[in-house]
């Protein structure tokens, strides 16, 4: 097992954004919105092809914009749905991405000759490129891999997002009503969060591929929730597991020449099932407590 | 317009077959599609889709070709771990379902990608026809695996007629049916292996991350339209079939489209369709019933100022009078009186308005259902005489003449409100 230094950025940047996606996924798990998280990773792809279209480049600012955009109208066509036309929430979630999506893949099939965009790659990305992607500044200066930049920028937004708004992301999370009542304004909070989690999707989906990126929203928050009822332990833990998930996911997938992302979804989802395992309810005879005497009498 | 004509003259055999498979296909995970929407579980199909691609790609490598059994095979079983490890998480640890779904659908889709990825360096020619699974391609179906894939969603589709009554007990009242001896333990059993099965063959078309669409959008759209659950299955796989085939239309005339995302396009517009303007329930037509609610409810309220201060001894009164009654609806007060002078149920002169002979009668009836409602609710609910005002408020735009004429005869023809005020008749019912 050699470290060199394309290892190290590679696993660097898979923590970032395990520990950028674990954060907000802790407030999305809160919320009972994990499946809106999932919708918006979806329901971004047509605003990258559009913003891709635009402005002809994957780095573009118009690509952020448009997958933002996409994230908040998503947002709001599952709420329109719900309370306007009455749909019941789960059929929402599923109607709103799976049209959104299928829209992003038609645009990227009609604009195949311009957008170099690739169906499997926004799906499952591929982290492994990142060494040979750089940054060069136009005096010819390397600083490094592009996407450890950018995933490091988005941890240091979505770091700060939770920090300033922490009270009004807990208060918003645990009780509505009240903080409401103390003047939050419940549903701009939530948009900035959906904002957030659409950001962190467009920021990360060259590199782990939109599905991935809701493992990476959904897992770790999931199997922290299961040992601790903090929240700051939970994100802590969260953080911890991201970090862990990007160096096994490494290892494994270069152990059996594999998907690095999609490693480190499995490796989260071994933590996953195993804190199951250990922390569900299991019968009575199988934890070795004594059973009761009303039991045994029966 | 050629192809269309080509497309739809079914000159082709293999076209014919392929409208074939898709009509089955659609009509089968549309009917287990409206189960599984109506037991609130619809995001479960979504986390099953993405979980059967480990088993597609183990099964492609054990047969290490494209063959259908070993790839049904293969998506089934890992569908049904999933399925499995859901319902056990869910009874067994304090995750929300929908965490639990979310988790589910992502890790399997994670291993996936690994076992994809895997297979994708071992340099198998074949290997290519795996990717159509992701987006679905259905005009790419070999006729020999559409007949597997068709014979099993007959096979649903008999299964959920045949035990159409097992399969609604067990969606809305499993409690009912457990106390009346059914075993819904095994009909949900059953149900979630007819689950797989559809997503299984389903995917075939409509590829994995959209196969959602297909279990979900149909019946969430034919819920609009009607409450009964035989018309619902009906129209859930009707939309389902004309989407299906539209989509495969689009990738027949454009061979790079896949087929997968127009099926979903066409579904979803049918469903935003239904969603807008389906009777009753759509949203223009509920806005449109609010509306003319609303409209009533002004006219009533005008008639109704009008008789009282004829009761008072006033004929007729000025604008001013009638806008200071109702000081926020002043164009609503407006229109209704525009109404009522096309209408001859209100004369003008000036800016004083009266009732003519005609709308006598009908403000009198507005004001005697008023009266009527408040002695019933006095009388047979015991409620204050200082509380029945604002009931009658409302039941005075909506008490029918049948409702009338019963209320007349339980209180036995009354000349008094419960606040000593005549109820008003017409000169010959008395």
């Amino acid at each position: 097992m050699t470290v060199d230094t394309n290892a190290l950025l590679i696993i660097l940047t898979g923590a970032l954004i395990s520990i950028s996606c674990g954060f907000l996924g802790v407030f999305l798990l809160l919320r009972k919105m994990s499946m809106t998280g999932d919708a918006i990773s979806h329901a971004v792809l047509p605003g990258i092809v559009i913003g891709y279209f635009v402005s002809g480049s994957q780095r573009s600012v118009e690509v952020i914009i448009g997958a933002g955009l996409l994230g908040i109208l998503s947002t709001l066509m599952i709420d329109a749905l719900r309370k306007k036309a009455k749909v019941q929430l789960d059929a929402s979630i599923g109607i709103t991405f799976t049209l959104l999506f299928a829209i992003g893949i038609i645009l990227i099939n009609l604009f195949a000759y311009k957008v170099d965009l690739d169906q499997e790659c926004v799906l499952y990305g591929e982290i492994a490129y990142l060494p040979i992607d750089l940054w060069i500044t136009q005096n010819g200066l390397n600083l490094g891999p592009r996407i450890t930049w950018l995933a490091g920028l988005n941890f240091f937004l979505v770091s700060g997002f939770i920090y300033l708004l922490f009270k009004e992301l807990s208060l918003t999370s645990f009780d509505e009503n009240f903080s409401s009542a103390i003047g939050i304004p419940a549903k701009g909070v939530n948009l900035a969060l959906m904002s957030m989690v659409s950001y962190t999707t467009v920021s990360s989906f060259e590199s782990v591929g939109a599905i991935l990126v809701v493992a990476l929203l959904v897992v770790p928050p999931s199997t922290a929730y299961l040992w601790t009822k903090g929240l700051i332990p939970l994100l802590r833990l969260t953080a911890a597991l991201g970090i862990l998930i990007a160096i096994l996911g490494y290892y494994l997938a270069f152990w059996i020449d594999s998907s690095i992302a999609g490693m480190m979804v499995a490796v989260a989802g071994a933590f996953f099932f195993g804190s199951a395992l250990i922390k569900g309810k299991w019968p009575q005879m199988l934890r070795g407590t004594s059973p009761s005497p009303e039991s045994l009498l029966s | 317009m050629e192809d269309f004509i080509y497309f739809f003259t079914f000159q082709d055999p293999s076209i014919t077959w392929v409208v074939l498979g898709i009509t089955l296909l659609g009509i089968g995970s549309a009917y287990v599609g409206t189960f599984s929407f109506l037991d609130k579980k619809a995001l479960l199909g979504d986390a099953i889709s993405h979980a059967v691609l480990p088993g597609i790609c183990l099964g492609f490598a054990l047969a290490g070709e494209k063959d259908p059994r070993y790839i049904v095979t293969g998506a089934f079983l890992s569908g049904a771990l999933a399925t499995f490890l859901s319902s056990w998480l869910k009874k067994n640890t304090k995750l929300s379902e929908d965490s639990i779904i979310a988790s589910i659908l992502s890790i399997f889709f994670g291993i996936g990608i690994v076992f994809l990825t895997v297979l994708q360096k071992s340099g198998n020619p074949e290997i290519a026809g795996l990717n159509s699974f992701i987006f679905g391609n259905a005009i790419g179906i070999a006729e020999a695996d559409l007949l597997v894939y068709g014979g099993l969603s007959l096979t649903i589709i008999l299964v959920l007629s045949l035990f159409l009554k097992e399969f609604r007990l067990m969606v809305f009242d499993p409690n009912f049916g457990q106390a009346i001896g059914f075993p819904i333990q095994g009909i949900r059993f059953v149900f979630n292996v007819l689950m797989i099965l559809a997503v299984v063959i389903g995917i075939q078309a409509i590829g994995v991350v959209l196969m959602a669409a297909l279990l979900i959008t149909p019946a969430a759209a034919a819920r609009f339209w009607t409450n009964r659950l035989s018309t619902l299955l009906f129209l859930a796989g009707l939309f389902s079939v004309i989407s299906g085939i539209m989509g495969t239309y689009i990738s027949f005339v454009l061979p790079k489209m896949p087929t997968g995302p127009w099926v979903v396009v066409f579904l979803s517009l049918i469903a935003l369709l239904s969603f807008l303007v389906a009777p009753k329930s759509g949203l223009l037509p509920r806005m449109l019933s609010r509306r003319r609610y609303v409209k009533q409810m002004h006219r009533d309220h005008l008639m109704k100022a009008l008789y009282k201060a004829k009761e008072a001894q006033q004929e007729q009164m000025s604008l001013e009078e009638i806008h200071a009654l109702y000081p926020f609806h002043r164009s609503n007060i407006l229109a209704s009186l525009q109404q009522l002078l096309r209408q001859g149920f209100v004369a003008q002169q000036d800016q004083s308005i009266s009732l003519t002979a005609k709308g006598v009668s009908d403000a009198m009836r507005i004001v005697r259902l008023h009266r009527l409602w408040e002695l019933y609710l006095n009388e047979f609910l015991h409620i204050a005489p200082d509380h029945v005002h604002e009931s009658a408020e409302q039941m005075e735009h909506l008490l029918t003449p049948e409702l009338e004429a019963m209320l007349e005869q339980r209180l036995n023809y009354p000349t008094l409100d419960p606040h000593q005020v005549t109820i008003p008749r017409e000169a010959h019912d008395r």
